[in-house]
């Protein structure tokens, strides 16, 4: 594995490897002292295009764990507005002298454009609407050790799903491994073709829930809607957001994730965010672990 | 000048309906002759067994960015891409900087043209001051200019009060309107084509309805005004369905379709690679399957490469950053030859898409080999096979959307006025 | 990770594929199993030599509260359960037990080096002030047991550290001695030596 830019281009097998690498991953965050010196030496470029405090000190804090430093670059606004090229940007990040690249842009493709002109491995932190790998395997991995597996399971994306990378890259992770994929949300935020992906399209959030074994519940982005894409935040809670008695709905072992951060009483109501079933920050732990796991795999001999 | 015989040649002049092996004599910059048995001696003979001699190629949708973007490319390089491509006349479009909006710039383009064009340049004027779409430009004193055309090609006439206004005044100019359609408000801020693609991308698409309401809307106001409306780059099987139904109805429509609408779909997005983001997006194949339909059959009456340099420097951003637009001069050819493969046309009737059907669109006296006509011709080996070297692009940009891609199809010759101004042997061609 | 082989049902998951054999395979050509072999340890002989190791860590460490036996995984985890088992035996109570993954502190890993797997470790207790027992199946270059050393002394300071093996085969690379050893085996670099499960039941250790 060269780079980690997306689930749509990595196999069943090597999330299978990513995953039980984070199960030992997690054990060492749950130490005393919490570092190996594996990456020791090395060093990772946080790349953060579009601002985000949580994933990047997610990434930040997997890197020190394994003893590699980490070097935050934080830029907003396109390259386009900043007069610089990719080329240029990839160069300049070459003379840092790196052993990984993550990269977060507020576009598509960046992360992949990036790839084709630097030489250390690159993970996509999350770009645009594309997709937004180690979330998708931290909440797989989330599922693993809540319901012991994924095959199988009956797992529900409820959102806006056509702006939400988290969406397309569970999308690819859970239907990889083997469960069944449910989407809901607003028409208008139903992204067309979606079903070509294999998922099943509901057309309310009762069909999604019934019998689901997990619910991943999306954040409404206020910021990022373009246009009218729904009246109003209340109309979208009261059609859209869970709460605990849609939650009976599911199955009652079933359990609840969220991408981050939340939105309570608009997508998720405010109960079940405290809930038995919410795995939210069994999320955030997992994630360090996920990304101490991906963060080893590319950075060995012959990547 | 001296008198240049082409021998052995199968004449293609859909013109006239002339598709055989015969001779052609050019004389004093202009066709003195076709036929099997010319009489006189030329001083110089070209053999041209095997190979085709067509008239030169019209393209009516260009962008040669000068004045004011010289950088992506000029009235010079930009013409010397075309006469490689086989074209001897382009109509290059308003969006430059200055917009042409008055007389005073097309005649500057017009006199930049004789002065440094390899090939015939026909200015293409603004419909709108600014390409706004709030005023009409001073469309009498712009033909008297030079202008063929009016476009706010680049941009779309929003307001439909505006465009009916537009369409009966250039009507009474008798000038056609070339419109850009294009929902500005469907569109939003879309990069490609509202498919499967674009959602697996993450990228932003609009769906094709995007073109075909304004296209529904322009015929409307064409029928209402009986004026000559021609839309360009028709990318959506809704569009082509509607021009066909309103032609049949008796509007005064025609339409274009560029090569890479015919050649391509939304599929080569996946890559993100910026050189294949274009408005309008390239659609799926079900699309392109009905714009080629619409091509042969005579609904779309020509093919127009909307050629639209861009800087390497700025299309290597983000892709929902790239500005939209490929070049397409140089490998218009074999995009369309491919066609006549294909069994949907002869190859008469795809060299007249590229010819004299284009120069009908706009009146213009080109697109063919008739006795008397300028030496305007284009010498094919249909046969040569290459491939896209970005290095060896005459154009000053490198925006193509189909580099490394294989093609067969060449202009080997390309005369203007009788003046030899490519020749595909001589690799220091100026670029 | 221990210098032998994995018992018959060990095969390394590695990003590059699955991948036979651990750290400092020897492997080549054809499958080990097809090598000649002779059994140097047979379940007696390690019954045995338990007996004997587990004796010798009592009377050097005569706390058995203070006493850690750390098993190195996969290859001493066996090995630590047969002398845990003696130990609890002879002393008459319970000790301290863990499994300890050192993958991740493997010097041909750290850096850019290789990547397999790295399995669960379980140290559910500090070991300040304990006497660890670091115990693996065979002891060869020292790397593993060095390995071993940075990460416990990761999970804090202990009293001493101390190490067990069933077989010593010698060709050390690092000053690392072993203080309890079942059976010294002089080897040759390219030999292997086995432990794994018997045909018979039990274990046995060959030399490949």
């Amino acid at each position: 594995m060269k780079n980690l830019l997306g689930i749509e281009y990595i196999d069943r097998e090597e999330i299978e490897l990513l995953l039980d690498t984070a199960e030992a991953m997690l054990e060492i965050s749950q130490r005393e002292i919490k570092r190996v010196p594996t990456l020791r030496g090395r060093t990772v470029i946080n790349l953060f295009l579009e601002p985000s405090t949580r994933t990047r000190v997610s990434f930040e804090i997997a890197a020190k764990r394994l003893s590699a430093d980490a070097i935050n670059v934080s830029a907003s606004g396109s390259s386009l507005s900043k007069a610089e090229t990719l080329n240029d940007m990839a160069e300049n990040l070459a003379a840092m002298n790196a052993d990984v690249l993550v990269v977060r842009d507020r576009t598509a493709g960046v992360p992949q454009m990036l790839s084709e002109r630097v030489r250390i491995p690159v993970v996509n932190a999350g770009d645009g609407a594309h997709e937004h790998p180690t979330q998708a395997l931290l909440d797989v991995f989330t599922v693993r050790q809540a319901l012991g597996g994924v095959e199988g399971r009956v797992v529900t994306i409820i959102g806006d799903i056509a702006h939400s990378r988290v969406a397309r890259s569970d999308i690819y992770a859970f239907l990889k491994l083997g469960a069944e994929v449910r989407i809901a949300g607003p028409p208008t935020m139903m992204p067309v073709g979606i079903e070509e992906l294999g998922v099943k399209p509901c057309s309310s959030i009762e069909e999604a829930l019934d019998g689901a074994h997990v619910i991943c519940m999306l954040r409404i982005q206020r910021e990022r809607l373009e246009g009218a894409l729904f009246p109003s935040v209340r109309e979208y809670s009261q059609t859209y957001g869970l709460t605990r008695e849609l939650l009976g709905l599911a199955r009652p072992d079933a359990i609840v994730l969220h991408p981050g951060p939340i939105n309570r009483g608009v997508e998720i109501g405010t109960d079940v965010v405290d809930s038995e079933p919410s795995r939210i920050l069994d999320q955030v732990t997992n994630g360090v672990a996920v990304r101490m796991a991906v963060l080893y795999m590319l950075t060995g001999e012959g990547s | 000048m001296t008198r240049l015989r082409i021998a052995g040649a199968r004449i293609i002049d859909p013109s006239s309906g002339i598709d055989e092996r015969l001779d052609i004599d050019i004389e004093d910059g202009r066709i003195s002759a076709v036929g099997a048995n010319l009489a006189g001696i030329p001083e110089e003979v070209l053999e041209a067994e095997g190979l085709w001699l067509t008239p030169g190629f019209v393209d009516i949708h260009t962008h040669l960015r000068e004045p004011g973007e010289e950088y992506k490319e000029d009235i010079a390089s930009g013409t010397r891409a075309a006469a490689a491509g086989g074209f001897t006349t382009v109509c290059c479009m308003a969006n430059t900087d200055p917009v042409n909006d008055s007389p005073a710039i097309t005649e500057f383009i017009a006199r930049r043209a004789r002065d440094t064009a390899s090939v015939n340049v026909h200015v293409i004027a603004a419909a709108t001051q600014g390409l706004r779409g709030e005023i009409m430009s001073e469309m009498s004193s712009l033909a008297a200019a030079g202008a063929v055309a009016f476009s706010d090609d680049g941009n779309t006439i929003m307001d439909a009060a505006v465009m009916r206004r537009v369409l009966e005044y250039a009507g009474g100019v008798g000038r056609p309107v070339i419109a850009h359609c294009e929902d500005l408000n469907l569109k939003g801020s879309a990069v490609v084509h509202e498919g499967a693609h674009a959602t697996c991308c993450g990228l932003m698409g609009s769906p094709g309805e995007a073109e075909s309401v304004l296209v529904a809307r322009d015929l409307e106001l064409a029928r209402l005004t009986g004026a000559h409306l021609h839309i360009a780059h028709v990318s959506a099987a809704r569009s082509v369905e509607m021009i066909r139904e309103a032609k049949s109805a008796g509007v005064r429509v025609t339409a274009e379709v560029t090569p890479h609408h015919l050649a391509q779909t939304d599929e080569v997005i996946r890559g993100y690679d910026t050189n294949t983001k274009m408005a309008p997006p390239l659609r799926t194949a079900r699309d392109r399957e009905v714009l080629r339909m619409g091509l042969a059959d005579g609904t779309i009456d020509c093919v127009a490469t909307d050629h639209a340099p861009h800087a390497s420097y700025e299309k290597d951003v983000e892709f929902s950053a790239a500005p939209f637009g490929v070049i397409g001069l140089e490998t218009a050819l074999p995009i369309v030859l491919e066609l006549a493969r294909d069994h949907r046309m002869s190859e008469l009737d795809a060299i007249g898409r590229l010819t004299h059907r284009a120069a009908r669109v706009l009146g213009l006296r080109a697109g063919t080999l008739e006795a008397g006509a300028a030496a305007d011709m284009t010498l094919v080996d249909p046969e040569a096979i290459w491939k896209l070297d970005p290095r060896k692009l005459r154009s000053r940009s490198r925006n193509s959307s189909f580099v490394d891609r294989e093609f067969r199809g060449l202009a080997l010759r390309t005369w203007v006025g009788g003046r030899l101004v490519h020749n595909s042997d001589d690799v220091d061609e100026q670029r | 990770m221990s210098d032998s082989r994995e018992p018959a049902e060990g095969r390394e998951r590695t990003a590059a594929g699955l991948t036979a054999g651990g750290p400092e395979s020897q492997r080549s050509g054809p499958a080990a199993d097809a090598r000649p072999e002779r059994v140097v340890l047979d379940a007696v002989a390690i019954d045995r030599a338990v007996m004997r190791i587990a004796h010798e860590i009592l009377e050097r460490n005569t706390n058995p509260q203070e006493i850690a036996l750390v098993a190195i995984v996969r290859g001493g985890v066996a090995v630590a359960g047969l002398i845990g088992d003696r130990v609890a035996e002879i002393a008459g109570t319970s000790v301290r037990s863990g499994e300890l993954d050192v993958t991740l502190y493997r010097d041909d890993v750290i850096g850019r080096g290789k990547r397999p797997i790295p399995h669960r470790t379980k140290m559910p207790f500090s070991v300040r002030g304990l006497r660890v027992v670091l115990i693996d199946d065979v002891v060869f270059t020292g790397r593993t047991i060095r390995s071993a050393m940075d990460a416990v002394i990761d999970f804090g300071r202990p009293e001493a550290i101390q190490v067990a093996a069933l077989v010593d085969r010698g060709h050390r690379e690092l000053p690392i001695q072993v203080d309890y050893v079942g059976k010294n085996i002089p080897t040759s670099r390219g030999e292997q030596v086995l432990f794994r499960t018997a045909t018979g039941g039990g274990y046995e250790v060959v030399l490949q």
